[in-house]
């Protein structure tokens, strides 16, 4: 019974994002980053410069590259997955949707479950198949690949999941489009907050290393980031580059701890479990 | 002596079952001391109603009388402050008491990305219900969407007038044989000849036996569909009662003239009299056993009266909804 809900749910979320041209948009979107990628980079190959650089140096440039258009892969990710998040609950409740699907035989909870779901398969499909791409690309036109592509993407993956479970959070307190809004500015908050920290560690400054440390605990979506990053670049980018580009917002100096993965997936555990209380709570 | 005891025993358990099975039904709804209040506002205060199986009750009361809130209350969809609701034999907390409970809201809205048969075949499996696809398509025929669901041309819902989304609301309420539906307020996007379709179709849930928890403004639609009617105001149950109890008080409406004081008096006798100019409206006891009205016209004609016309009449349900409305407005707070 519960089973069957939570997969017509889930479904229901997915054929929304498909026939509400979310997908068609994202897949624009996507094409416009591979595009521009692949142009850059077959661009960058072409000149002189870097024909003069050595292998070592060739292979840092190219995974400094594949680290910034993976950011900009991440941007869009977040941003499709908190919209589609936001009026998948609050959306619904407004305009009267919910109503008559609540008033069926189905446990709000397990409502929830199967849209998270569907939103989960949504988001992480969306980078297996866009990332895996863009790693193409790379490797077609600078001849990069990354060290470990499967948990760069996975961990990228999570940080969708992370930020598309605080939009439903979000979405069960707020109005659709402000939830959108919201979760997509404490994304980017918590990015800026990971570079002011990241500065703060090259500086020494303690105080400010903290900002960044902080927020990662807060809102886990730059320390994921900060992992993927750290498995697309090249183990040999760190010593190559010194001292000098510590602080550097598209380099990740260390990979992810156990501890903090474990922290991430008991953070999301814990917003789903308050999303569902305020949505079970909620009056329609 | 085992045996016997076991024969007892069962001969026991046979009347039990007996008994249990004997007894009424429960009702399709039942709740008690319903409250809720939104802030300052106390949008229901202590609502007490029940709808048996297959009766259809009417729900009346001016906006903001809380009809809607104790809809959505009896369904689950809003938490009461304070109260007890049983929706077919369970708690209404319990999503299982929902299996055989079809309803149209207020606000109807369904998923603009989905055609009609879509929203109908999501229905059906959130219910867990099963009905063969053919039923589901009778479904929507019997609202009148049936050129809007058919073939791979389907129409999103998205693209449908909200008179057509009214009716597939009313599909959506029916479509997973309920054994109670909730319709609110279902006529409110739909013309003339779409409401008198919605009474048919509650009529003919009556026939089999459907109950009907109908919200309305349309105090006809109400009076010829209905068996019972709550009337709510401000959040509390006004009046309550068959239609023939709410509007047991008949009355007569006679042109008199040449009428000496002692006809005056036999006027005042029969009942609360009301005179405009030739006219004299008598509203006549509810115990009435058919005999006042001769009794009044023989005895008038005895005094002298000329009586040039006598017209029964009965107090209609919108009449009745008024006067209780105004009394109320008058009782101190």
């Amino acid at each position: 019974m519960t089973a069957r809900v939570v997969l017509a749910f889930a479904g229901l979320t997915l054929r929304e994002a498909a026939r509400r041209r979310v997908l068609r948009a994202l897949a624009v979107l996507t094409l416009a980053l591979l595009g521009l990628s692949a142009w850059g980079f077959s661009r960058l190959t072409a000149t002189n410069d870097f024909g003069t650089l050595t292998s070592g140096e060739a292979r840092l440039v190219a995974s400094q590259l594949l680290n910034l258009v993976m950011f900009g892969l991440s941007l869009i990710a977040a941003l499709g997955t908190a919209f589609l998040a936001g009026p998948t609950l609050s959306g619904e409740v407004e305009s009267g949707i919910a109503l008559s699907v609540l008033a069926r035989p189905v446990r709000r909870s397990t409502v929830l479950l199967g849209k998270w779901l569907g939103l989960v398969a949504f988001g992480a499909g969306f980078i297996v198949v866009a990332g895996l791409s863009l790693c193409l690309v790379v490797r077609l036109t600078v001849d990069y690949w990354p060290p470990q592509p499967a948990g760069a993407l996975a961990l990228l993956a999570a940080q969708t999941v992370v930020l598309l479970t605080l939009g439903l959070l979000l979405s069960t307190v707020i109005s659709p489009m402000a939830s959108g809004v919201v979760a997509v500015g404490l994304f980017g908050a918590t990015w800026i907050a990971g570079v002011v920290g990241g500065i703060g560690e090259a500086l020494g400054n303690d105080g400010v290393a903290r900002v960044g440390t902080i927020s990662r605990v807060l809102l886990p979506t730059d320390g994921l980031w900060r992992g993927a990053m750290h498995a697309f670049q090249d183990p040999s980018v760190l010593t190559q580059l010194g001292p000098a580009f510590d602080g550097f917002p598209f380099l990740s100096e260390a990979p992810l701890t156990p501890t903090y993965l474990a922290w991430a997936a008991l953070w999301v555990a814990m917003v789903w479990g308050l999303a569902a209380v305020s949505f079970v709570r909620r009056d329609l | 002596m085992t045996t016997d005891s076991t024969t007892l025993g069962d001969g026991a358990v046979r009347a039990a079952a007996d008994l249990v099975a004997g007894l009424p039904p429960t009702a399709a709804v039942w709740c008690t001391g319903l409250r809720k209040r939104y802030g300052r506002h106390q949008a229901v205060d202590g609502v007490s109603l029940q709808v048996a199986r297959g009766e259809v009750l009417g729900l009346l009361g001016p906006n903001g009388a809380g009809k809607t809130t104790v809809i959505k209350m009896l369904l689950g969809l809003v938490r009461p402050d304070a109260g007890e609701v049983m929706l077919l034999g369970r708690p209404a907390g319990d999503p299982r008491a929902r299996v055989r409970v079809g309803y149209l809201p207020e606000l109807f809205r369904y998923q603009p990305w989905l055609t009609a048969t879509e929203v109908l075949a999501l229905h059906v499996r959130l219910a867990g219900v099963r009905v063969p696809t053919a039923e589901q398509r009778e479904c929507l025929a019997l609202v009148g969407l049936a050129d809007h669901a058919a073939g791979r041309s389907a129409d999103r819902v998205g693209g449908f007038s909200k008179g057509m989304q009214q009716r597939l609301g009313l599909a959506v309420a029916l479509v997973a044989r309920p054994e109670f539906v909730v319709l609110d307020e279902p006529t409110s996007a739909l013309d003339p000849l779409g409401r008198v379709d919605v009474r048919d179709l509650v009529l003919a849930l009556k026939a089999r036996g459907v109950a009907v928890l109908l919200n309305s403004h349309l105090i006809g639609e109400v009076e010829r569909v209905c068996d019972r009617v709550v009337i709510l105001d401000r959040g509390r149950v006004a009046a309550a009662g068959t239609l023939a109890e709410l509007l047991g008080q008949r009355e007569v409406r006679l042109e008199l003239t040449a009428v000496p004081p002692a006809a005056q008096a036999r006027l005042a006798a029969a009942g609360v009299v009301d005179t405009a100019g030739d006219w004299v409206t008598v509203a006549l006891p509810a115990d009435d056993d058919g005999t006042a009205v001769p009794d009044l016209v023989a005895d008038l004609v005895a005094l002298g009266v000329r009586v040039h016309a006598v017209e029964p009449g009965r107090i209609s349900l919108e009449e009745r909804l008024l006067g209780i409305l105004r009394t109320g407005a008058e009782e101190p707070l």
